[in-house]
């Protein structure tokens, strides 16, 4: 008869593994411990609030980001002040008075003065006086610059296109007569452009063609809107006590209504991944309001302007470890967070960071934003699309 | 000049055509022609399209070269068809080399099914094409993952044991006849004469060993290394002994309390709230010990917080038999009356009843798996019962002695003690009951049995009696590979820390121990439903219903309200037609399976000649 025993080579032994399911009968109930586990470790480990950013004497109305450099941040002020910060070093680097209202990108600032000027971001040298494009026009209120060509736009009465050291804008267009109050870029479609207005409108512009190509009409009016970086079409607006996100293709619906703020809207970005956004409320109970708000383009910190006189630098993520993580905490934080949306239908495990700040900037994933019961209320704010 | 002037025309070309293959040479084949050259039987030249010939497509690489001289006959060739309609068989490489296992590589589909986890028989309520599309693919995932994790199963690097032919009757264990030197050491006898009849209990890695005596010895030692950890005498009788979650802790049941001990014979704790324990189980993964006792109370002990989770009263008297269930932590008690009841420490009262025996319970045993129980009563029967499903018995065989004392194997095989005898009995694979009729292996030992275990992760079997400790060896009943991260034999101390630190993270809670371990993974129909009808209330309408059908208004007079009404009627005559043919054929199928029923039981007639077939 033959005779077959188990017997050990331990020769050989490395940690051997068996994945039999028989071997591991309560896989489920382990892995909705852990994570339940992960979701009060994110609880305790939740510290978003990095750093301010003292200096200006008025409340910072505008902030933009370079598109090149993570760590230079502008920021402009009501009183006429702007500051270039370095957020790595938490100081300012460069400050130019002036009268501003706006000012985007690089180096151009729209100023109360009927100014639109273009400075350069490093300090001048030693002897050299301060150096500034100036382009005169109309009273402006606001001003985008193109991804990718040396041209912007300015937004006042029409929204005007210049190219660099014109004293003429290339072409100008308007539809109707609407004061508009900002305009974006798209940053995928770059010849596409997009305004609020002061009577409710949203209006598209090709800048191709140079004429304004569709509008719709909301009931309430939008302070601003930003284009989303990752799809060409997707736009969201900030409208009085509710945020939309818009098709361009199909402009009378809104993809969703996100719903559920208690004052109006001030400003909105996307996070580079375009899957998140940020908006700034303004909070009725305290005198501070956020006014403006940017997510920085490696999608981890969030800073926003206040009334306070300072900007705010949050985390976007506020369990997140930052800095360069070993290759076991990488793999415990995918698997974490894999297990949280598994689980994240069950009653005791919280949904996907509503991590709510004080002075109310809301943070919101982009895929679960408020509840559209009905179909109809996504209709309900649109009065009408026109081409 | 004279061959440019000659421009083709179709009508003439077709006979210098044929002159010019009569007088070539054959044609050299080349690597995109179809190897399925047509026969000369005047069938359609290659064939007649794309689609079928990906199923036909016969390969007769040998019939070509006859084929090839009968070119001048048959009709032009059909240009060629795009390659990824040619069968896997049809690719050739231009070697002419061909793919002697086309295709990917099988995978035995038994061992998919093992790593398939979603039920797929189970109905879940019409929902939204959202959700359905994402379903759909999920179980797609997990066909996908089940196929690697079934290839993945050729890394497992060790065998399950075995005996070649089937010995006779009433066989002896073979203690001789075995291969490999290791073995020797598994089997040995320990006699322990003076302090009384043994229970032991092997630790969950298999490594360590804990017996106690009637008359208060209690030992643990390393049993492959033979290294004793402690041996003291507790002064009192020892009714059961286990270990808690590693070797480290022994959990001894005396005579009035029930105390833990450290491996090295310190006592750490009494505690008094379970007196006069007669059995101990240890359910490892939600850290609890669960004791049965004469008060006829079954009370769970969490080892990590230290605190008594619950203690129910079973109410039926004196609690003497009891399992645990290791796929989903649930007690098994057996009782006087011939009844087994099921626990969990959620519940005040039992999970289930179900009536095993006429006489008393006297022992039970479930396996690994959780899909049999096996349970022997003062009846003299020793019956399996099937878990997962019907709670019927599968098997039934009556026994000269009642079997004292049952246990599992990990791979399904059931040892019964019986007096001072134990038999064995195997199925056919990991995965069928064992099947009654014959003992795989019989042993006699020195005195009655009063303890059985089989270790784990090793084909041995370790016997509590009268006389001592007996290890003996089974070929077949251990699991050949254990999971190293789970329960490692051959762990080092640092593995072992870190092993206890992360089951103490992930302990389950006590209150989710139920029938179904897999209950949370499952869609929760009744609480959905129930939301759907609190929704309806609330909103006065099913926002899911479809709408009623809104005619759409028409130009040119269409749309005047006779049409309307017209059009209305239409839709809803149709949808009356669906709803009879639904019923018509519902009704079928009703009166077939009807049919099939009285077929079936009409073949089934008792008869009184039944009791002379096995």
């Amino acid at each position: 008869v033959k005779v077959k025993m188990l017997s050990w080579n331990l020769d050989n032994y490395i940690v051997p593994r068996n994945y039999d399911p028989t071997l591991h009968p309560f896989e489920v109930l382990q892995e909705y411990v852990r994570v339940l586990n992960a979701t009060k470790l994110e609880g305790v480990f939740a510290k978003p609030f990095l750093a301010w950013l003292d200096g200006h004497r008025d409340g910072v109305s505008c902030l933009a980001k370079h598109p090149k450099s993570l760590a230079t941040v502008p920021s402009g002020v009501c009183d006429g002040e702007v500051r270039i910060w370095n957020l790595t070093q938490l100081k300012c680097i460069r400050i130019i008075q002036e009268y501003v209202l706006a000012f985007v990108g690089l180096l151009f600032t729209v100023g109360d003065d009927k100014t639109v000027k273009q400075w350069k971001i490093d300090r001048p040298g030693y002897r050299e006086g301060e150096e500034a494009i100036t382009y005169n026009i109309r009273k402006d209120t606001g001003i985008d610059h193109h991804w990718k060509e040396a041209v912007f736009a300015t937004c006042g009465q029409q929204l005007d296109i210049w190219g660099k050291q014109r004293t003429n804008p290339i072409c100008s267009m308007t539809w109707r007569f609407d004061s508009i109050s900002s305009g974006k870029f798209n940053a995928i479609k770059t010849l596409i452009l997009e305004s609020c207005t002061s009577n409710r409108n949203i209006v598209l512009y090709d800048m191709k063609q140079a004429t304004p190509l569709k509008k719709v009409i909301l009931d309430m009016r939008t302070n601003t809107i930003c284009w989303n970086p990752t799809e060409a079409f997707v736009f969201m607006a900030a409208n009085d006590y509710n945020v939309f996100t818009f098709d361009m293709c199909a402009l009378d619906t809104p993809v969703m209504v996100h719903m559920d703020h208690v004052s109006a809207v001030l400003d909105v970005d996307y996070s580079p991944t375009g899957k998140e956004f940020v908006f700034a409320n303004k909070s009725q109970s305290r005198e501070q309001r956020v006014i403006c708000v940017k997510w920085t383009s490696d999608s981890k910190y969030i800073m926003y302007g206040s009334d306070e006189m300072n900007i705010h630098l949050w985390k976007a993520n506020a369990s997140e470890k930052l800095g360069v993580l070993t290759s076991q905490e990488k793999a415990a934080k995918y698997y974490n967070q894999k297990l949280k949306e598994k689980f994240q239908h069950h009653p005791h495990i919280q949904p996907t960071e509503q991590c709510i700040m004080k002075e109310e900037v809301n943070h919101i994933k982009h895929s679960k934003p408020g509840s559209v019961p009905i179909v109809s209320e996504k209709k309900k704010h649109i009065v009408a699309v026109v081409k | 000049v004279g061959e440019m002037e000659t421009a083709p025309k179709p009508g003439r070309d077709v006979p210098p055509k044929k002159d010019k293959l009569q007088t070539k040479r054959k044609k050299p084949r080349r690597y995109w022609e179809e190897e399925t050259v047509p026969t000369t039987d005047g069938a359609s030249p290659g064939p007649p399209c794309n689609k079928k010939n990906r199923e036909l497509c016969p390969q007769r690489p040998k019939n070509a070269h006859i084929l090839k001289k009968s070119r001048i006959s048959k009709k032009p060739q059909v240009p060629k068809k795009p390659r990824e309609w040619k069968n896997p068989e049809s690719q050739r490489s231009l070697s002419g080399a061909q793919d002697p296992f086309p295709g990917p590589a099988p995978v035995p589909v038994g061992v998919v099914q093992k790593f398939c986890r979603i039920d797929k028989s189970r109905k879940l309520p019409r929902s939204k094409a959202k959700t359905r599309s994402r379903l759909e693919v999920a179980e797609a995932e997990e066909e996908e993952t089940s196929i690697k994790a079934a290839r993945s199963e050729l890394l497992l690097a060790e065998e399950p044991g075995g005996m070649g032919a089937r010995r006779r009757r009433s066989c002896r264990v073979l203690i001789f006849f075995f291969f490999f030197h290791s073995s020797l050491s598994q089997h040995f006898d320990l006699n322990l004469r003076q302090f009384g009849p043994y229970r032991l209990n092997y630790s969950r890695t298999g490594r360590h060993l804990a017996f106690g005596g009637r008359r208060g010895h209690v030992a643990a030692l390393d049993w492959v290394t033979k290294k004793l950890m402690c041996e003291i005498n507790v002064m009192e009788a020892v009714r059961d002994i286990r270990f808690l979650h590693s070797e480290a802790l022994l959990a001894v049941a005396q005579n009035r309390w029930l105390h833990i001990y450290d491996n090295q014979g310190i006592e750490l704790h009494c505690i008094r709230r379970c007196d006069r324990v007669t059995r101990l189980e240890f359910l490892p993964f939600h850290f609890l010990l669960a004791t049965a006792s004469e008060t006829g109370f079954l009370t769970y002990l969490d080892v990590s917080v230290g605190k008594i989770v619950a203690a129910l009263n079973a109410r039926a008297g004196r609690l003497d038999v009891m399992s645990q269930n290791p796929y989903n932590a649930v007690i098994h008690l057996g009782h006087s009356n011939g009844t087994v009841s099921l626990w969990s420490p959620a519940m005040k009262e039992p999970l289930a009843k179900i009536l095993c025996h006429r006489g008393g319970v006297r022992a039970v045993a479930v396996d690994s798996t959780g899909t049999y129980m096996a349970t022997s009563g003062l009846d003299h029967q020793l019956k399996i019962f099937d878990l997962r499903g019907t709670y019927q018995p599968l098997s039934t065989r009556t026994l000269p002695h009642g079997a004292g004392h049952l246990a599992f194997s990990q791979r399904g095989l059931l040892v019964a003690g019986m007096g001072d005898v134990v038999n064995i009995w195997a199925g056919q694979g990991k995965a069928s009951p064992p099947s009654l009729e014959q003992p795989y292996l019989t042993h006699r030992l020195s005195g009655p049995v009063h303890g059985l275990q089989f270790c784990p992760f090793e084909d041995v079997l370790g016997v509590g009696h009268s006389g001592g400790i007996t290890s003996m060896l089974v070929p077949g009943a251990g699991e050949p590979n254990f999971d190293g991260l789970e329960s490692n034999p051959y762990r080092s101390r640092k593995q072992r820390q870190e092993w206890e630190v992360k089951a103490l993270l992930e302990k389950v809670p006590a209150e989710l121990i139920c029938l179904d371990p897999r209950a949370l993974a499952e869609v929760d129909v009744i609480s959905l439903e129930q939301g759907k009808k609190e929704r309806i209330e609330r909103l006065g309408y099913d926002p899911e219903a479809k709408a009623p059908f809104q005619p759409k208004p028409k130009q040119k007079g269409r749309s005047s309200t006779a049409s309307l009404v017209k059009r209305k009627r239409k839709v809803m005559d149709e949808e009356h037609r669906d709803k009879v043919r639904q019923s018509l054929q519902q009704q079928q199928q009703q009166q077939q399976q009807q049919k099939e029923a009285k077929a079936k039981s009409t073949g089934a007639r008792p008869s009184a000649l039944d009791r002379f077939v096995c």
